[in-house]
């Protein structure tokens, strides 16, 4: 019988949770690295036993995670102990540093709060993509914004410097949260296709493995951008994309919910009946293209869910028709986030979704969103959520 | 044998105990010691000095014989009682987040 896996980052550690195909019983383990932030895990599409870990601390830094047992033991890669003291060190699994080469474009400054110009300073790794066919090849988001790739399963990290060259990176200025590179989307079937979205530049696409980019951004519209033309700016929350229709993509953006029909080239609003357009995810069906999902909250300055109701809302006709799911959630009192990377989707049939909150709720509904349940309740304020379909 | 302290998340991190011992070909400083220290737990290249800059990270602390050595030169010779083993170099998370 099919089992799932959820892999999911909080403030304070990380935790895996398992059930069987049916879902309704769930095994509970973490903290793993426990006190650190865990921004998010991944498991390799093409080894599901390898799974990374962005695993993060304002005191001690960046480091990567990696287990090649489905969760059960990690090490940092490259990370053991040398065998002769002073010998100097191998790996470098946490080091991410920006591309300086000519043939890079380096780019020292981009854009500050106040509109001058600030130095590139890396902070941490928001998410990480695996391959779909290679388990040692991983893609890593970060903030200040920029892609690195891995080849070596972690064990070091080169930027992709095409993005931040490709001409507009001094104009991309930090949303509320940090310039944050938080979205990497793959195509299963072009492997030179990658989407990214950053905090608050927009969205971006390479077709030739990310060597060369450009901003896919036409159709947005933000209240503070009265260029409707803009290039970049736009404060694009979340992503998502059904692998089988790779030019369909969904968006949250700050305000508003969006799609793009040819690969983001153009996007239409779709908030259609939404009690409020504001969010930060936003998933698709696995196995229905145009069934999507999104948790409104109630604005950029007051993120919680509208009149206290935890609502997940799901459309069947690929937006503008939302209906409203609320069993088994809180209808009350609820006051809690759910974050940019904390929603996933598995692929069993019916279709499994979960995401997590702020206030430590790991959710799981067994029947594409009709009804949900608890995994847990008191976890530490959940930053991703992650999900394994495993035989 | 020079003795050094670290922090709880890094201890876990070196998989040690709350002291590890290790050998420094002198000059005994603060940077000898942490590339003895980085050198044999690889996994702490990057928790306490920035990889490219070598800068401490700013909510980390040294401290040896009872003293503040965060803003020394990294070049500095530590104190004798640290070069004999008699007393560790301490590294200290700073107390923030309320």
């Amino acid at each position: 019988m099919s089992k799932v896996r959820v892999l999911v980052g909080t403030r304070k550690g990380a935790f895996i949770l398992t059930a069987d195909g049916k879902r309704e019983k769930w095994e509970v383990s973490g903290p793993l690295f426990a006190g650190w932030e865990m921004y998010h895990l991944k498991g390799s599409p093409a080894d599901p036993n390898r799974i990374y870990a962005s695993q993060t601390s304002g005191w001690f830094g960046q480091v990567i995670q990696r287990s090649n047992d489905g969760g059960k033991t990690w090490d940092a890669p490259g990370g053991g102990v040398t065998a002769v003291p002073g010998q100097m060190p191998k790996g470098e699994s946490n080091k991410f540093v920006y591309d300086t080469s000519p043939s890079g474009k380096p780019l020292t400054t981009h854009q500050w709060y106040d509109g001058t110009q600030h130095p590139w300073e890396f902070k941490r790794v928001w998410h990480l993509e695996p391959s779909y066919t290679d388990p040692d090849m991983v893609y890593a988001g970060v903030e200040d914004a920029a892609l690195f790739r891995s080849t070596d399963g972690a064990h070091s990290w080169q930027e992709l410097p095409g993005l931040r060259g490709h001409g507009t990176g001094p104009k991309w200025q930090p949303g509320a949260g940090g310039m944050c590179l938080h979205t990497v989307i793959l195509d299963k079937k072009d492997p030179k296709r990658i989407y990214i979205a950053i905090s608050a530049a927009g969205a971006f696409r390479s077709d030739d493995g990310g060597k060369s980019w450009k901003p896919i951004n036409q159709g947005l519209r933000s209240q503070y951008i009265p260029d409707p033309k803009a290039e970049i700016g736009h404060c694009v929350h979340h992503v998502a994309m059904n692998p089988s229709r790779p030019n369909v993509l969904f968006m949250q953006k700050h305000w508003d919910v969006m799609r793009s029909d040819d690969a983001g080239d153009n996007w239409k609003e779709i908030s259609g009946n939404l009690p409020t357009d504001f969010g930060f995810v936003i998933d698709v069906h696995a196995h229905e293209p145009e069934t999507i999902y999104v948790v409104p909250i109630k604005s950029d300055s007051e993120h919680y869910p509208p009149e206290g109701k935890l609502r997940v809302y799901r459309s069947r006709s690929g937006g503008n028709e939302w209906e409203a799911l609320t069993k088994g959630l809180p209808q009350s009192n609820c006051y809690v986030n759910v974050l940019r990377d904390a929603m996933a989707v598995d692929s069993l049939d019916k279709c499994g979704i979960y995401f997590g909150t702020t206030g430590g709720q790991v959710y799981a509904s067994a029947d594409a969103g009709d009804s949900w349940a608890p995994i847990v309740r008191d976890l530490p304020a959940v930053l991703s959520v992650e999900v394994q379909t495993l035989p | 044998m020079i003795r050094v302290v670290l922090p709880q998340h890094l201890r876990t991190m070196a998989k040690v105990g709350y002291e590890l011992e290790l050998e420094v070909a002198p000059p005994v400083t603060q940077r000898s010691v942490l590339d003895a220290l980085e050198a044999r737990f690889p996994v702490l290249r990057g928790t306490i000095r920035d990889h490219v800059t070598q800068q401490r990270r700013p909510f980390l602390r040294f401290f040896a014989c009872e003293e503040d050595w965060s803003l020394e030169s990294p070049d500095a010779p530590l104190p004798e009682a640290v070069v004999s083993g008699k007393e560790p170099f301490y590294i200290i998370g700073a107390i923030a987040g309320g």
